[in-house]
């Protein structure tokens, strides 16, 4: 096995980038005298981005050369995440339990 | 640092100081053993620093058996307590603990190492490869593992056992209501091995869309490998879930968040949600795997191959999309409304279409077989109608409505004993009396594995039966007593008595293990089964480096077919390569180090010691970064001597198949 010894330079952009939306996140939630919803939106709109970002500089996600598998990876990952995300916030809004 | 000293050795209580000084001979035997018998280097070498899948696997096995028999004493102490009305052997709140220890150790530390164990052994040998993908990661994960294993173990002796049932349900399992350090170690310990299973998962995928053998499509994959697959999958879905639930879990306990508490705009039953999210996926990550090990052993001990080969692979990667959706099952008395507690009943219920379909083409592979009741094959046999009655009992608590009658009792707690037993267990049992050979070169005694078969299911049904009917009658779950005017008691009797046998059962596996040991014959068939899939063309034990030339595969049940066309023990020697094979490393045994120490510390909540430990975890990650060891390879002439103790034992052969 050969080392490649190029410059991880994706690697620590995607780092420092990835800290830099974390920090926004927080500023945005403990300091911005906004309201709560305003809140909710812009650092869940900032978690899409953050994982985007990193799907695209830690993931290899353009490096595959299996274009279908690739394919199959995203949609099992959105169907997990919409499970978990959507799933919870319906069962826990609806019914007695919310109330 | 903060470490209140009073508070970590628990005294009083006979059982515990007993349990303490048992430990603590325990450690100095071994201790004292190695440095007499002077293994301390031999240890080092073979086995802490091992990279080889089978020498993981086996110690993921010998610490399942270990788990099981920790985790089995927890059920007998149940039984005991709850033999008679108003019994004062446990008091309340260590029956509390014993339940939750219970319960953790026999899904966490037991059932998933004995399975990952045995897939570790298996799943590279069944696609011919020579290892795991990521072999070092692979110890990593066993010793990530252990370490939140042994953290997990020492609860009951040092600072006390977490108390809130292995659901740990807030709020009963936060600050508020249960300020001990117990319930640290069920957020600590489980991450620490959760980290573990996850790699596992990652290894294993890789591991078998990467590493087959030349030929093998994936609808050409040995039913054992397609679960494990599949399984593996399901792991990555689901336990970076537990993963994230219990670092809120940590952060509520250790530094007052209020995630799941009931104040300051907290959800407790987000926690439940959570939980379940993995959990419910957690049961078919145990499960599966036990399917693969059935339709190994069913198409072996037929003679036939597997029935439906197709639709049992349909049914396994349905079984693992329903598994994601059905978690609302477990807490229907939450009440969500009708519309959510209407679509989990209709998922759940689903899940027994593929379930079916699984069972029915295991009878089908049945019919017309030549069956041979070998001890693995009993275990086969006994798991289809035990699980059947798991099943059934499954539907019923699935519709929303019924459940509300069963929840919370012991009709609930004799179900998932009757899914996960004949699911799991005699899975795992059928798995180690079939694949013995493989692991250690000599078989287990079949005569005794008959009597561990019989009692172990006969105490089975024995201790689980009763509960439906005490269900029924509305005796709860997690009570310590219960009065005689109840009614209870003859039930509850009959239940204890069937444990004592169940754990005769037990005991006599254990003497087969040192039986086998110390008589069983040596020098055994490579495939003293007749089976039909690759991992019985290698030697018996495995060589270290699995097969002198990778084998082709034309065929499903390939080996069976190369048998038929006599191709198996001939070898052409100038096919030999030689082979290149991973290093040994002692950084997996470090890191587990580093993470039990960074752990306890984070237990007692002393968290200046615990970030001066958690630098030694990233001293780990830093040199591993720069370990640019790529391993070693194995000679062509060591390969042909290898090859040539064990191709020509002509003669030697010995089949034990009655």
């Amino acid at each position: 096995m050969e080392h490649k010894s190029k410059y991880p330079v994706s690697h620590v952009v995607g780092f420092l980038f990835s800290l830099v939306l974390t920090f926004v996140a927080v500023f945005v939630a403990l300091k911005m005298n906004v309201s709560y919803t305003i809140v909710m939106w812009i650092i869940g709109s900032l978690a899409v981005l953050q994982a985007g970002l990193q799907l695209f500089m830690f993931m290899h996600v353009t490096e595959g050369e299996d274009g279908k598998t690739n394919v199959i990876n995203m949609a099992y990952a959105a169907f997990v995440a919409i499970v978990i995300v959507a799933g919870s916030i319906w069962v826990l809004t609806s019914g007695h339990a919310a109330h | 640092m903060g470490i209140k000293w009073n508070e970590i050795f628990v005294g009083g209580d006979p059982l515990l100081v007993g349990s303490q000084i048992a430990i603590v001979l325990t450690v100095v035997a071994i201790v004292v053993g190695l440095t007499y018998f002077k293994k301390w280097g031999w240890l080092w070498r073979e086995w802490l620093t091992t990279v080889d899948h089978k020498k993981i696997g086996i110690m993921y096995i010998l610490s399942g058996v270990l788990m099981f028999f920790r985790g089995g004493m927890d059920g007998l102490l149940m039984k005991a307590q709850t033999a008679r009305p108003e019994m004062n052997f446990l008091d309340a709140q260590h029956y509390n603990e014993i339940f939750t220890t219970h319960g953790v150790i026999m899904i966490l530390f037991m059932a998933m190492p004995f399975l990952i164990g045995l897939m570790n052994v298996v799943v590279p040998l069944q696609i011919g490869a020579r290892d795991v993908a990521f072999p070092q990661l692979n110890a990593l994960s066993f010793w990530l593992f252990f370490s939140g294993a042994m953290l997990f173990n020492i609860s009951f002796v040092v600072g006390g056992s977490p108390d809130a049932g292995w659901t740990s349900y807030f709020p009963l399992a936060g600050k508020e209501f249960s300020p001990g350090i117990g319930n640290n170690y069920y957020a600590i310990a489980l991450q620490i091995a959760g980290l573990g299973t996850l790699m596992t998962g990652i290894n294993f995928i890789v591991t078998i869309l990467k590493m087959r053998a030349p030929g093998m499509t994936l609808m050409k994959m040995p039913m054992f490998t397609w679960t494990t697959f599949i399984t593996s999958i399901i792991i990555v879905a689901a336990f970076p879930i537990f993963t994230v639930a219990l670092a809120l879990m940590t952060f509520d306990r250790l530094y007052g968040t209020h995630f799941f508490t009931l104040s300051s705009g907290g959800s407790d039953m987000l926690w439940a949600n959570l939980f379940w999210l993995w959990g419910h996926p957690e049961v078919y990550i145990v499960i599966l795997p036990a399917f693969g090990i059935f339709s190994e052993v069913i198409a072996t001990f037929s003679r036939k191959t597997l029935f439906g080969y197709t639709s049992m692979v349909v049914s396994i990667v349905g079984i693992a999309f329903l598994s994601m959706i059905v978690w609302v099952h477990h807490f229907y008395t939450m009440d969500a409304g009708p519309a959510v507690n209407s679509f989990f009943s209709i998922t759940t219920m689903l899940i027994a279409v593929p379930t079916g379909v699984k069972i029915f083409n295991w009878l089908f592979t049945m019919r017309k077989g030549r069956i041979q009741f070998t001890t693995a094959m009993l275990w086969a046999l006994a798991f289809v109608p035990n699980f059947v009655i798991g099943g059934v009992t499954g539907v019923m608590l699935a519709m929303a409505a019924a459940d509300f009658q069963y929840h919370n009792t012991l009709f609930l707690v004799a179900h998932f004993h009757y899914v996960l037993i004949p699911g799991v267990v005699f899975a795992v049992f059928a798995g180690l009396y079939y694949w013995w050979p493989k692991m250690f070169g000599f078989m287990l005694n079949e005569k005794l594995g008959k009597y561990h078969f019989w009692l172990f299911t006969i105490g089975f049904n024995v201790t689980f039966m009763p509960m439906f009917f005490l269900g029924l009658k509305g005796a709860v779950r997690r009570a310590y007593t219960y009065s005689a005017e109840s009614g209870f008691a003859p039930l509850f009797l009959v239940s204890a008595i069937g444990s004592i046998i169940l754990a005769i059962g037990f005991a006599v596996f254990c003497y087969n293990i040192y039986w086998s040991f110390r008589y069983a014959k040596r020098n055994v068939f490579h495939d003293p089964w007749d089976a039909r899939t690759l991992e019985w063309m290698t030697a018996s034990p495995v060589q270290f480096y699995n097969f002198a030339v990778v084998p082709e595969v034309k065929q499903l049940d390939a080996f069976w077919h190369m048998k038929k066309r006599g191709e198996t023990l001939t070898l052409k020697e100038s096919d030999i390569k030689k082979i290149h094979m991973p290093s040994n490393s002692g950084l997996p045994f470090y890191m587990a180090v580093v993470f039990g120490i960074t752990g306890f510390f984070l237990v007692f909540e002393a968290h200046i010691a615990a970030a001066v430990a958690a630098i030694g975890i990233v001293v780990g990650l830093i040199i591993r970064s720069f370990d640019y060891n790529d391993g070693y390879y194995v000679s062509v002439d060591e390969i042909k001597e290898t090859e040539r103790t064990w191709r020509n034992v002509e003669g030697g052969t010995e089949n034990h198949v009655g």
